[in-house]
């Protein structure tokens, strides 16, 4: 069973469906009894760094899904779940993380700002994934130069060893990271067609 | 590498697909559970659904037929028509949306792009907005076309995006069903304007059409209806012709 983190933001309909639709037991869930039992755990989220984890933590669910993965259960953050998953973001103010994978989110349109990119933020579409590690077992299904759907305004940076796979887009943006159970991907693998689902079915098989 | 998007566009009307040229003289063409998998499966990179529904039932039926295309079709959904409350917002997002275009409704309130922002995040928020030529400038028009704001079009897009809208779609009606291409002036004027992703849409004839718009660097997506619904131009074929011309595009 894998557990759906429902904290109040984000899309859950689609990740359940594209869990139903690859026959994968899915259950959408506030309750921290229902983690804890789940063989996996996926954390969704779109909106606000700040409000996102503010919730998480009126949720009370925060310290159990942190405590549950530092034991050893997979976690899959998405997107704005992704950017959780870190020490730290510079969302509208410092804002502390999850602290499970080393690494801070910063804004994007700053870092392409500083270097004299005019890409458009925010960063909308489908981008190519160069794998930097290959043979990690959330990848095992991709092959470099996939297509994944990007959509977000922030990025992680000082993450690099952590890095599964990342998208050019002026700077490097980390794409899929894992540390240990840790996983996350800045893109949406429930909206990245064929290959997300792929990418899923991975984490389900952890 | 970033590719530019192809979006086919389903008007909705009680739970059909329909289309009309210049938005009158509707016709119902198909089924769009049906019509969403074969555009997934002919590589569309993202599917746009507008709710040109009056009436409660055929809101409705619309809901349930965006949560079947949700649980079949994974990848991006943008929902438009009628939406002009943060409740309207949140009606779609629960149906599987993923984003939700404001036009009319943000018109009327333009308080509701950056309360929607706030609450979902920009990349939810798609301003689009319906342009006409009016005595040598670009006027925003309101209700499908109908009504003349007297608003000056790229003044709206600048206000749009400084409110929080995360994306910009452009229908010109002066091309729109005539299938002589896009407004290129109008999109090229925009881009000049804006900053955030634009998606171009009213005139696509050809695939050549296509070609031209992305020719245009601060163009994202091109969005079109007929040509696709009518099988003119197949989203396989458009796309392998665009990146045979050297356009990004994922394959």
């Amino acid at each position: 069973m894998i557990a759906i983190v429902d904290y109040g933001v984000g899309n859950l309909f689609s990740l359940s469906s594209s869990l139903d639709y690859l026959g994968l037991a899915n259950t959408v869930t506030a309750d921290a009894d229902v983690l804890a039992q789940a063989d996996r755990i996926i954390l969704p989220g779109v909106g606000a760094f700040g409000d996102a984890m503010d919730k998480l933590r009126h949720t009370g669910l925060a310290e159990p899904i942190r405590a549950l993965a530092l034991r050893g259960k997979p976690l899959l953050g998405i997107c704005l779940g992704m950017q959780l998953l870190f020490d730290s973001s510079e969302e509208y103010g410092t804002h502390e993380g999850l602290g499970l994978i080393p690494g801070t989110v910063v804004s994007l349109k700053d870092a392409l700002e500083k270097q004299g990119f005019s890409y458009k933020v925010p960063h909308i579409g489908w981008n190519s994934l160069h794998l930097c590690r290959p043979d990690n077992p959330l990848m095992k299904g991709t092959s470099e130069g996939d297509f994944v759907y990007y959509v977000h305004s922030f990025y992680a940076v000082g993450c690099e060893e952590d890095t599964v796979a990342n998208s050019e887009y002026g700077v490097p943006v980390a794409g899929a990271v894992n540390r240990g159970s840790v996983y996350g991907t800045q893109f949406h693998p429930e909206k990245s067609g064929s290959v997300g689902l792929r990418i899923l079915r991975a984490f389900a098989e952890l | 590498m970033i590719t530019k998007r192809i979006i086919p566009c389903l008007d909705i009307k009680d739970g059909r697909v329909v289309k009309g040229v210049n938005f009158e003289g509707i016709r119902t063409v198909a089924d769009p559970v049906e019509m969403a998998r074969f555009y997934n499966e002919q590589g569309a990179d993202e599917l746009v659904f507008y709710d040109i529904t009056a009436s409660a039932e055929g809101r409705s039926l619309f809901t349930d037929v965006l949560r079947e295309v949700a649980r079949q079709v994974f990848i991006p959904l943008t929902v438009g028509g009628a939406i002009s409350s943060l409740e309207d917002f949140d009606r779609v997002l629960k149906c599987g949306a993923d984003k939700v275009s404001v036009n009319t409704g943000a018109i009327a309130n333009p308080g509701l792009i950056r309360a929607a922002a706030e609450r979902y995040g920009n990349q939810c928020v798609v301003l689009s907005m319906d342009i006409k030529r009016v005595d040598g400038g670009f006027h925003l028009f309101a209700k499908g076309g109908r009504v003349d704001t007297g608003i000056d079009a790229l003044e709206w897009a600048a206000r749009g995006e400084a409110e929080g809208a995360g994306e910009l779609v452009a229908n010109s009606i002066d091309t729109d069903g005539v299938k002589n291409g896009f407004d290129l002036e109008l999109l090229e004027a925009l881009s000049r304007r804006v900053s955030i992703p634009i998606i171009a849409s009213g005139g696509a004839g050809s695939m050549e059409d296509f070609r031209s718009l992305f020719a245009l660097p601060g163009v994202d997506a091109g969005l079109a209806a007929s040509i696709f619904h009518f099988k003119e131009v197949s989203i396989r074929d458009l796309k392998q012709y665009l990146s045979e011309n050297g356009i990004a595009m994922r394959l």
